[in-house]
């Protein structure tokens, strides 16, 4: 992992007037696990489409190793997907679905039946290959999607959100399942999910997106822990932001009060977001840095998730220990959990 | 409830096909005289090369419709919504005009002094002549019949999720071979529906050869019509032509709706 594979240079995408992809820069390198991920209509399926060779961006340029493919066509290209909407052809049946590539790369008899099975059992759906596409299930139609794509073994694979229609068990499963090709096989993911849990569990890459702008590209340990505004670091997992004030080098002030934190090169009374996690924020029963009032308490399997009033602003807290609704309790937090984000680039 | 509210359906039946197919069988079964016969069956015999020719001409007629036809409603279906609508209206619009007049205005144009060939005339162009051969017949079928074959196959390949096509093409598929593999497949319904709105018609034409077709061109349509109207009036054996070539009818249209998969395939009525 370490040859650029995909490059995307100022890529820029108008539809009737509207710009909805706005200069994307992304590299993608050989074998990586890499997410896009962002709210609903920020670009992902567009960027996927681009890359996929289904839309040409109207300005910049797409690299596939090293040479430019802006007019290149789909089926030229060594990239396979599994659609948002699964696009299963409707008058073939399971195993032909599947086969469909192999067979347009005049593949051996044999050699398609052994690969269409070993691709079925892979998502669990051994037995159905006589069904018509029109029989099975929102969730198994999107398991033939990502046979018909892993089969044909590409050197990319591009996945629109391909486990969207799957209940919690199956999803885990599923991922556990194309990770392991993914690495076994040594294919290039891109990835498109709504789900930070999951971008966050199988990346190597996470790119966050918003209104067609690529806002941060890391490791996900790099966008958990170091967002780089408030959108991303609302977005990827539960935050409490809150509006500060910085008093000079690692001293902020919010909530009528001043914190030791540990950001410097902020102008003095610059105005920032401040971003803490729920799960940062300490309950205790007096003597913290704030002091509040329960409001509600929920549990959610692991922790509770508690609401806690302080000063007009409700702080979201998870603790392994829950407080009764209306108890009296002080919350604290470390410097190093308060993060500090410029304001302005945020959706 | 359902069965309540049918009961109008049945009665439409009944009076409108039932009754109708009734009359038809006993006429076929009686002789002048009025006795219970198979003749008119026997009699049928001699009128061979007219079946013949009314399949054959029917069958030409379709396979040309389908040659334009299809072209035609993929390029349509492939339009901008503003564009197709505009193409469809076109195809619709000479329906809207009477039948009769439709085929005068070719009889004029195909004339051996008519329209067409003073349009050579002009271009210092060897004249044709059409009028009064199974070509002008052909001709007047297809014309009148296009937009039966063209109307369906649209449907069909406007409705196709055009996602199909890029997944195709993701696996691999060149243009050639997406249709092939992918749109001609999905298509089959349509087709099937626009050959039996063709060739079903077009066993039974009549007018349409014998204006275009000069009387020399006979056919099927024509010869039942006969029986019932012109000196040779025979309505017994008038009736079992008819009948004869319901079944032949029936029977190719059960032949073509094999190769539609069944379920899905076209409406024979
Ligand atoms: N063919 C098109 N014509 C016009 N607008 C389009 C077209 N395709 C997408 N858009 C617009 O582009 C924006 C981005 O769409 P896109 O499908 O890339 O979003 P997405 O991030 O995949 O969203 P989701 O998570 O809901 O799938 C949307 O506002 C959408 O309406
Ligand atoms: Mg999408």
């Amino acid at each position: 992992m370490s040859k650029d594979l995909i490059r995307l240079v100022d890529c820029v995408m108008v539809f009737d007037d509207d710009v909805i992809l706005n200069s994307i820069n992304l590299t993608i390198k050989n074998q990586e696990f890499l997410t896009l991920l962002g709210p609903s209509g920020c670009g992902k399926t567009t960027t996927l489409r681009i890359i996929g060779g289904f839309e040409t961006p109207t300005s910049g340029d797409v690299f596939f190793d090293g040479v430019r493919i802006n007019d290149v066509p789909p089926y030229k290209r060594r990239v396979n997907t599994v659609f948002q909407k699964y696009a299963l052809f409707p008058h073939l049946n399971v195993y032909e679905n599947v086969a469909f590539g192999l067979r347009i790369a005049k593949t051996r008899e044999d050699e398609i039946k052994t690969r269409v099975n070993d691709s079925l059992a892979l998502v669990g759906l051994l037995g159905y290959e006589k069904r018509r596409v029109h029989q099975l299930s929102g969730g198994q139609q999107q398991r033939v999607a990502i046979a018909r794509a892993v089969v044909n073994r590409p050197q990319v694979l591009l996945l629109d959100e391909p486990l969207g229609a799957l209940d919690l068990k199956l999803r885990k499963e599923m991922q556990a399942e194309l990770k392991a090709i993914q690495k076994q096989v040594g294919i290039t993911f891109i990835y498109v999910t709504h789900d930070q849990e999951e971008a966050l569990t199988m990346s190597d890459t996470v790119v966050v997106m918003n209104n067609g702008e690529i806002l941060q590209i890391g490791t996900p340990q790099d966008i958990y822990n170091e967002p780089i505004n408030a959108f991303v670091a609302d977005f990827i997992g539960e935050s409490n932001i809150i509006d500060g004030v910085m008093i000079g080098d690692c001293d902020v002030e919010f909530s009528g009060r001043r914190f030791e934190c540990v950001d410097r090169g902020f102008d003095k009374d610059e105005p920032v977001d401040v971003v803490i996690r729920p799960e940062d924020l300490t309950v205790g029963e007096g003597g913290g840095q704030l002091s509040g009032t329960v409001s509600s308490v929920t549990f959610k399997g692991v922790h509770y998730e508690m609401m806690v009033d302080s000063g007009g602003f409700s702080w979201m807290v998870h603790s392994t220990l829950s407080q009764p609704v209306g108890a009296a309790v002080s919350l604290s937090v470390k410097p190093f959990d308060i993060h500090i984000m410029r304001k302005g680039k945020t959706a | 409830m359902s069965r309540r509210y049918a009961f109008p359906h049945v009665g439409w039946m009944a009076v409108f096909v039932v009754v109708p197919l009734v009359l038809i069988v006993g006429f076929s079964l009686t002789s002048a005289d009025g006795g219970v016969t198979l003749d008119n069956f026997s009699d049928m015999m001699k009128y061979a090369p007219v079946f013949g020719r009314s399949l054959w001409l029917s069958l030409i007629s379709t396979a040309i419709c389908l040659m334009i036809g299809y072209p035609l409603a993929y390029v349509m279906s492939r339009e901008k919504p503003a564009v197709a609508a505009a193409a469809l209206m076109l195809l619709m619009l000479p329906m809207w005009m009477n039948f009769l007049l439709r085929t005068y205005a070719w009889m004029s144009i195909l004339e051996n002094s008519g329209f067409l060939n003073q349009l050579l005339n002009v271009f210092r162009l060897p004249n044709v002549h059409i009028i009064n051969t199974e070509a002008a017949v052909v001709l007047g079928m297809v014309y009148n019949y296009l937009p039966f074959m063209t109307l369906p196959i649209h449907t069909v390949l406007h409705k196709m999720d055009k996602s199909m096509m890029e997944a195709a093409g993701d696996l691999g598929a060149n243009s050639a071979k997406t249709f092939m593999r992918v749109v001609l497949p999905i298509s089959v319904p349509g087709v099937i529906s626009g050959i039996t709105m063709v060739f079903v018609p077009g066993v039974s034409t009549f007018i349409i050869s014998r204006l275009l077709g000069g009387g020399k061109t006979l056919m099927l349509g024509d010869l039942i019509e006969m029986q019932f109207t012109g000196n040779a009036y025979n309505p017994y054996l008038g009736a079992a032509i008819s009948l004869v070539m319901m079944v032949i009818v029936l029977l190719s249209m059960s032949v073509m709706n094999r190769f539609g998969d069944g379920g899905e395939s076209a409406v024979v009525l």
